[in-house]
């Protein structure tokens, strides 16, 4: 299913051209991630997502939090309350054993923040001094693109953070206004492929792929790919002869992209995933002789 | 039973259960007989307090031995030495590499310590650069292996400390090809580090090395020439002294036993209990310097002190401190405040204060022979020996609870600058981090930019483990029972077993030793 941003993310404040003052929905930040690019990063991850995909493995990240209440009870701690129109979080009372989300029936959290551009851009700056960059992540953070891209570019005015490098985590659905939007202030992306057959990938997330290819073509064009994600699930989108077409075309848009293997793992996925297994080591090995195969040289098996 | 000294029965017990110990090799044996004479003595004289705060184990002396007759580190000039060639070894200058290695072999057999190993080999990229100019890494490397091989087999004792850096050199990178290749406990390895003169590249070379086998340790370089000089060195486990100098002793405080003997308000703690115990600490440290220097005149006869290898200028002592968040938490615990140190805002700035405290106490507090530090002790944040059972070290945070690590780097960087003579927090990656080495370099460079001192990494897909902070490899330990070639794997044993460090979680290690009979045991 399709959700749009959340209200008025991505929008600057009223009558607000000050890109600090610009708002998002932030699921939650980490200070240090070494996952999430190149050398040690700073993530935000950000609310909502267009795909719903069925091994999403933080699958409380796709919708907005609509204050049906239910995940109250569950809160043993007493960080959360209800007033009868919304839930409200107390990060200060919470203990992060996470009984809310689990207790969610509609893949949100009630933990998701309204930060300015400003708020975020603080949050960065203890742990500035031990980071390569910060990268947005999801959710879709595309969804949120003009907080996203007036939170690079207040990194990238300020005199201390502006040697941070920018990146974006993607499922690469956003159209080429967005990326082009993005490119002055962004130093790279990582887009997830999930299936390069498109019955495949309608399968695997209910959308079509064709925007996800357009995506990872024009930010190669523009040198601004990082990274390919091939997330794969046994029985679902590693047939090899499917594999085969995944890397030469994707050596046909880059001979020198670099390709994360990811094996899929049961943790955190929704009971959608069904049985769906995990690959064995000799699994991956065979993952990697069919891409090397086709000419991918930089792969990273994870 | 350290303490004091043994009556006869027992020494001859001890001296049996050694000799018919069939895990000890004849240089074991030797070394804990060696243990038992000394402490067969008196100990030097102090007053009733004092010796009261010995005995119940609040001030330790590291269990170094009764009558100290050599200083604990001891770090020789061996630059000087292959200068100007040893009269007492008979050597003359060396001509080329090849001599220039067995120079330095036939002098660290006359090396001493508290170990009786040398601890110091010296900072090896810079003694030998004379003999490798011009030369690649390839052709370093073979003729520097069968060397690195015999340091190995020769001083099997992980508190054998050699230095690299901060510039890049073919030979440091020969020296990182080797280690990774060869997998050896010995030696010990830091790497000095400055944000101008080391770059990337070497981080990154040195941060592969973690991921083989633990090493290098890594040194905040500004900092350490700030407070000690151009010329000083990594030692045992992160003890930084100056080059043709040392450390005489070790004496550590437990905080957290001064913390759970403290009475009254918690005022009284900073007025009263502290600075007492930090006296009695001195009062050990001064004894023990004088019968060293005064009594044993160890500086008046050694052929290093003869030959200009070693000034007693050069020495100081080191004030050792331990238990930290055991007694940041007792105290937060008796002013009704939940928090912990490391979790909590109050609680962290609690130990700041107790640190400061000392330190200033410690700066004012004259001691002999310790002109290498301008008349005073060094402080060090002590990482531990295998007796601790339920006391963490320095002022690390204690295993299993660390919190994340940018929230952990930020709780124990404040106290950094006040340990002079190094604190070790060891910081634990799991494997994600093989995949992105360059993420660990920034942490490095953050840790250094943000006032950390000493930072070292380990990794849980590798054979080594860092116990107080020297190796040891597992597969040694899960063969103790057998003996062990290297000394120091017993230690390791010891701390396993009582301190379960080999399942510590996340990120971290504790460390302790321990006391067997009156045995020596010395670390750090």
């Amino acid at each position: 299913m399709i959700e749009g941003p959340p209200p008025g993310a991505g929008r600057a404040a009223a009558g607000g051209l000050r890109p600090g003052a610009t708002r998002g929905l932030v699921s939650g930040t980490i200070p240090f991630s070494s996952v999430d690019g190149p050398g040690n990063r700073f993530v935000a991850f950000l609310q909502g997502c267009n795909f719903d995909c069925i091994a999403c493995h933080n699958p409380y990240t796709i919708h907005a939090c609509h204050h049906c209440g239910e995940c109250v009870d569950a809160c043993a701690s007493g960080a959360l309350t209800f007033d009868g129109a919304e839930v409200s979080w107390d990060a200060d009372a919470c203990t992060g054993c996470d009984d809310c989300v689990r207790a969610c029936r509609f893949d949100s959290t009630p933990k998701a923040r309204t930060l300015s551009v400003d708020e975020l851009v603080e949050a960065v700056r203890g742990p500035a001094p031990f980071l390569s960059g910060v990268t947005v992540s999801g959710g879709e953070a595309t969804l949120q693109a003009g907080f996203v891209r007036d939170f690079f570019a207040t990194l990238k005015a300020d005199a201390r953070l502006g040697r941070l490098t920018c990146f974006v985590d993607s499922n690469g659905a956003a159209p080429a206004e967005v990326w082009d939007d993005l490119d002055p202030v962004m130093d790279g992306a990582m887009i997830d492929l999930k299936a390069f057959d498109d019955d495949v990938h309608r399968r695997m997330t209910a959308q079509p792929n064709a925007p996800v290819l357009r995506s990872i073509e024009q930010l190669a064009a523009g040198g601004k790919l990082h990274e390919v994600r091939l997330l794969l699930l046994p029985g679902v989108n590693d047939a090899p002869e499917q594999l085969a077409r995944t890397a030469a075309w994707l050596r046909g848009v880059d001979p020198d992209v670099r390709v994360k293997v990811i094996g899929f793992r049961c943790h955190g996925v929704r009971p959608i995933a069904g049985d769906v297994p995990e690959p064995t080591a000799e699994a991956m090995a065979g993952y990697a002789e069919v891409l090397r195969g086709e000419g991918l040289e930089r792969l990273v098996l994870v | 039973m350290a303490i004091a000294e043994l009556p006869r029965p027992e020494l001859r017990d001890l001296a049996r259960g050694v000799i018919d110990d069939p895990t000890l090799s004849y240089r074991q044996r030797v070394q804990r007989l060696a243990g038992l004479a000394e402490n067969a003595l008196e100990m030097p004289d102090v007053s009733a307090a004092c010796r009261q705060a010995l005995e119940e184990r609040v001030v330790c002396d590291m269990f170094e031995g009764n009558a100290p007759y050599r200083p604990r580190y001891l770090l020789p000039d061996y630059a000087r030495a292959l200068q100007r060639g040893s009269a007492y070894l008979e050597l003359p200058p060396p001509a080329d590499l090849h001599e220039a290695l067995w120079f330095l072999a036939s002098m660290y057999a006359q090396v001493p310590s508290i170990t009786g190993y040398p601890v110091y080999l010296g900072d090896l990229d810079t003694v030998l650069a004379p003999y490798v100019e011009g030369w690649s890494v390839d052709e370093i490397v073979p003729v520097l292996r069968p060397f690195w091989r015999a340091l190995d087999r020769m001083l099997p004792d992980a508190f054998v400390h050699t230095n690299l850096g901060p510039s890049d050199t073919p030979f440091a990178r020969a020296v990182l090809r080797l280690e990774r290749e060869l997998l050896q406990v010995v030696p010990n390895l830091t790497l000095k580090v400055h944000p101008d003169l080391t770059p990337d590249d070497l981080l990154l070379d040195a941060v592969h090395t973690v991921f083989a086998c633990a090493k290098p340790h890594f040194v905040n370089d500004p900092m350490m020439v700030g407070d000690l000089g151009d010329d000083y060195g990594v030692v045992s486990c992160y003890n930084s002294l100056k080059i043709g100098g040392g450390s005489h002793t070790m004496v550590r405080l437990d905080l957290s036993a001064v913390a759970r003997r403290h009475r009254g308000p918690s005022e009284r703690f900073f007025d009263d209990t502290l600075p007492r115990y930090v006296e009695l600490t001195a009062e050990l440290m001064e004894a023990r310097i004088r019968h060293l220097v005064e009594r044993a005149r160890f500086f008046e006869h050694d052929w290093l002190v003869r030959e200009g290898l070693l000034s007693l200028d050069r020495f100081s002592a080191m004030f050792g401190l331990y238990g930290l968040a055991e007694a940041v938490d007792a105290l937060m615990a008796r002013d009704g405040h939940p928090g912990r140190y490391g979790h909590d805002e109050a609680a962290n700035a609690l130990s700041y204060r107790i640190t400061r405290a000392v330190a200033a106490q410690v700066a004012q507090r004259p001691l002999p022979h310790c002109e290498g530090f301008g008349g005073r002790a060094l402080l060090h944040a002590q990482s531990g020996i295998d007796s601790d059972v339920g006391v963490t070290a320095g002022t690390r945070i204690p295993i299993g609870s660390e919190p994340g690590l940018y929230q952990h780097l930020r709780a124990v960087a404040p106290h950094h600058t006040l340990f002079a003579s190094g604190v070790s927090d060891i910081v634990h990656f799991d494997e994600t981090a093989t995949r992105n080495p360059e993420a660990v370099v920034d942490v490095i460079r953050g840790a250094f930019a943000e006032g950390m001192r000493d930072v070292t990494f380990n990794l849980d897909s590798n054979d080594f483990i860092r116990i107080t902070g020297y190796l040891v490899r597992k597969s040694d330990l899960a063969r103790i029972d057998e003996g062990a070639r290297h000394g120091s794997t017993f230690l390791g044993a010891g701390s396993e077993a009582e301190a379960h460090c080999t399942q510590r979680a996340t990120k971290r290690v504790v460390a302790h030793e321990r006391l067997a009979g009156a045995e020596r045991r010395s670390d750090a």
